[in-house]
């Protein structure tokens, strides 16, 4: 019994030196005292500024996180500011405890890769408003928290162009990750792209409810080959289902990052991404004091993203035709959503010589016609 | 030659002076694949210590994994002293998490102390009666319970992936698959800042201490434990306490699921019992089955845990390289295990010697 007692003192002593760490003993200033605290720790120090990344999957992935990564790289070497990065960061609360623990560590401005991190980086936009918060591929903003993205599907549009072209038997495969706009803007756009130079061509959809899982990916893309796809598509973090492709001798579009050498009898070409730039800008912004929450959706003409170089077992027609759409598209003549476009169901969705609005493209949940597969 | 016997029973101090030695070489390991690596381990261990107890806010993270670890582990520690081996906490966690969310995600509108309870509550029961089911099974079939509740682990995962994509998806979400968020008065209140956890592990610690040591169903947990023969001879109800043991055991584990849903995640996801439930085992066997002594093994894993996230920042050490570490330590930790039960006596006579 002595020594029960003995136990506990001593825990509930450790666990008094916490509650007394922080001034305040009400719950709730607890929390915003350490929260300021941190945050004026770093400011004090002022000029080195520290920039943390999160990331959904691991650098390794040789797709989106390791984009992500080159351009944190770029801005390392650009404006010579201290970075900080966690990989394979869950998208639930672990966020949180992530960024916190950055904060905790200097840093003043937060990139958040992922979709799912956008609820998180929102609570903690009001939880640390000194600190700045910009977020990949969202829709919710706030004073102090932004969020950026580029029209991946541009690009796609292109790499539907090469594929279409490629495709003996007009059945194309695509594994994609999540029923969100995001993804189903990148995959109308390829079908389309696909359909202006095969209209019979049909885009067979997977879903795979991860971002970044390798072999749920392969075995996704298997499954579409096993159909009678002859080109595989992907919105997907790794090259898997580009490997699955060149073992069962069938071609396939590539995302993120060029990723040849993956799959080097198998890849046509990939959209991909160059946050660099943009990185840099923002942060020499919050540098100069100028930074305000601003959200960006760049495009082909901006930089941020990109048709990778064809590879040489791509269609050789293919570089023409990709040629002339791109530069209509650099010139703002063209945009991947020009009507006329018909759903699924054939219903007439954008009128011919229409665009589609950003507005609508954002919040697009439907897919067009010629895609097989259905939103859940 | 050499000739492994059976330890005689080694003095507590002795047994700690072993699992740290033992600890002590695992480092070291480390330390010479971090410095081939580049790194100076012994600044990466000593950061690794200030990511976890360097700050308060550190500490207050550290703690926030203490929690679940200890609860956990005092669960199935009782299972485990009747010799009936619990490796389903994780499930039980997340039968708690789900049935503490469904107060949370439905129920947001009764008041804020009348929701928490209930969530405790029911989230208890749902815990309870999922570790209840094997226990059934094993009275009454003599069914194998540790691949039963092993098994029983990715039966409740499952739900949870059924409820996140489907039936509790959230309809705002853009057809991302996450289960809203809870309604404020479905959160936690947190004491010292730190969630209100800490006080139920402290009286947890208490409480399952004097239950083994000073009751009847302690005492009969034990003998069953030790025979089951010696129990029914002597007239216990051999059944009956193993039931009541399980869902005491399952019942503790749903208490970890509804805090750290509500506490930790402030909503339910697939991630909610985060592996508390395999590592809880760890704790309880390396605290050699002693409810005194799992609080301080698990804040010694919790340590592990935070100082490893905080040094990938830091030195930007791969997060594979970081899970190894923990695996290393762990291995080391666990193998001690052999020097404390066995012993290694050198023979002089027979073959050559050392």
């Amino acid at each position: 019994m002595k020594r029960i007692f003995s136990v506990l003192l001593v825990m509930i002593l450790v666990f008094g030196a916490i509650g007394c760490a922080p001034k305040a003993t009400e719950t709730s200033t607890t929390e915003e005292t350490e929260a300021t605290e941190a945050v004026t720790e770093a400011a004090t120090e002022a000029a080195p500024l520290t920039v943390g990344f999160i990331y959904v999957g691991p650098i390794g992935d040789g797709g989106w996180t390791f984009a992500h990564d080159q351009g944190r790289l770029y801005l390392e070497q650009e404006l010579g500011v201290k970075t900080l990065y966690k990989e394979s960061v869950p998208e639930d609360a672990e966020v949180k405890t992530v960024v916190k623990g950055m904060i905790d560590q200097g840093a003043s401005v937060i990139f958040g890769t992922s979709f799912g991190y956008m609820e998180f980086m929102d609570q903690l936009a009001k939880e640390f408003p000194d600190v700045k918060f910009l977020h990949c591929s969202g829709y919710m903003s706030s004073e102090n928290m932004n969020n950026y993205f580029g029209k991946i599907e541009e690009p796609r549009y292109l790499s539907g162009i090469v594929a279409g072209m490629k495709s003996q038997n007009g059945k194309l495969g695509y594994v994609a990750a999540f029923p969100i706009p995001e993804v189903i803007r990148g995959i109308n756009a390829f079908t389309l792209g696909a359909q202006s130079v095969n209209p019979a061509v049909e885009v067979e959809v997977v879903w795979t409810s991860t971002w970044y899982d390798p072999a749920l990916e392969k075995e996704a893309a298997k499954a579409l080959i096993a159909n009678g796809a002859d080109v595989i598509a992907q919105h997907q973090d790794t090259a898997g289902p580009q490997q699955a492709a060149e073992e069962a001798g069938v071609f396939a579009i590539g995302y993120n990052s060029p990723s040849k050498e993956k799959a080097p009898n198998a890849y046509l070409t990939a959209p991909i991404w160059n946050w660099g730039p943009y990185y840099v800008d923002q942060v020499k912004k919050v540098q100069e004091g100028t930074w305000s929450s601003v959200n960006y959706w760049g495009g082909m003409a901006d930089g941020i993203v990109a048709l990778d170089a064809l590879s040489e077992i791509a269609p050789t027609e293919a570089q023409a035709k990709v040629d002339e759409v791109s530069a209509k598209i650099l010139s703002g003549e063209f945009a991947p959503f020009q009507g006329p476009i018909y759903d699924q169901t054939g219903a007439l969705k954008v009128n011919e010589g229409e665009v589609l609005a950003d507005a609508d493209q954002l919040s697009m949940m439907w897919f067009v016609k010629g895609v097989k597969g259905t939103i859940e | 030659m050499f000739k492994i016997t059976k330890q005689r029973e080694l003095p507590i101090v002795k047994v700690v002076l072993i699992k740290l030695a033992a600890i002590a070489c695992g480092l070291m390991l480390l330390g010479v694949a971090l410095a081939f690596l580049g790194h100076n381990p012994i600044k990466v261990y000593s950061e690794l210590v200030l990511g976890a107890l360097g700050s308060s806010y550190r500490l207050v993270e550290t703690i926030n994994v203490m929690i679940p670890l200890t609860i956990t582990a005092l669960g199935v520690l009782i299972a485990f002293k009747m010799k009936f081996w619990n490796i389903g906490a994780e499930g039980q966690i997340a039968m708690g998490a789900i049935a503490g969310s469904y107060l949370a995600l439905f129920h947001s509108n009764l008041p804020k102390p009348i929701l928490l309870v209930g969530m405790v509550l029911l989230a208890m029961l749902a815990g309870g009666v999922w570790a209840l089911i094997p226990a059934f099974f094993k009275v009454r079939y003599n069914s194998n319970e540790t691949l039963f509740t092993l098994m029983m682990n990715y039966l409740a995962i499952q739900l949870i992936v059924f409820l996140q994509f489907s039936a509790w998806k959230d309809p705002k979400s853009f057809g991302f698959a996450k289960i809203a968020q809870f309604n404020e008065s479905a959160i936690f209140p947190k004491l010292f800042g730190v969630h209100i956890g800490w006080v139920a592990m402290l009286f947890l610690v208490f409480a399952i201490y004097m239950l083994i040591n000073h009751t009847k169903l302690g005492y009969e947990i034990c003998v069953v434990g030790t025979s089951k023969n010696t129990a029914k001879y002597a007239g216990m109800d051999v059944k009956g306490t193993i039931l009541k043991t399980l869902f005491l055991s399952g019942a503790i584990a749903g208490l970890v699921g509804v805090f750290q849903a509500s506490a930790i995640n402030g909503t339910l996801s697939v991630q909610v019992s985060g592996g508390y439930g395999f590592t809880a085992i760890i704790i309880a066997w390396l605290s050699g089955m002693s409810t005194l002594v799992v609080p301080f093994t698990a804040f010694f894993f919790a340590i592990l845990t935070q100082g490893a996230n905080y040094i990938q920042t830091v030195f930007q050490i791969p997060q594979a390289l970081a899970e190894v570490m923990q695996a290393v330590i762990l291995i080391f930790a666990l193998g001690s295990e052999f020097f404390v039960t066995y012993r290694i006596e050198w023979q002089s006579k027979g073959g050559p010697t050392t």
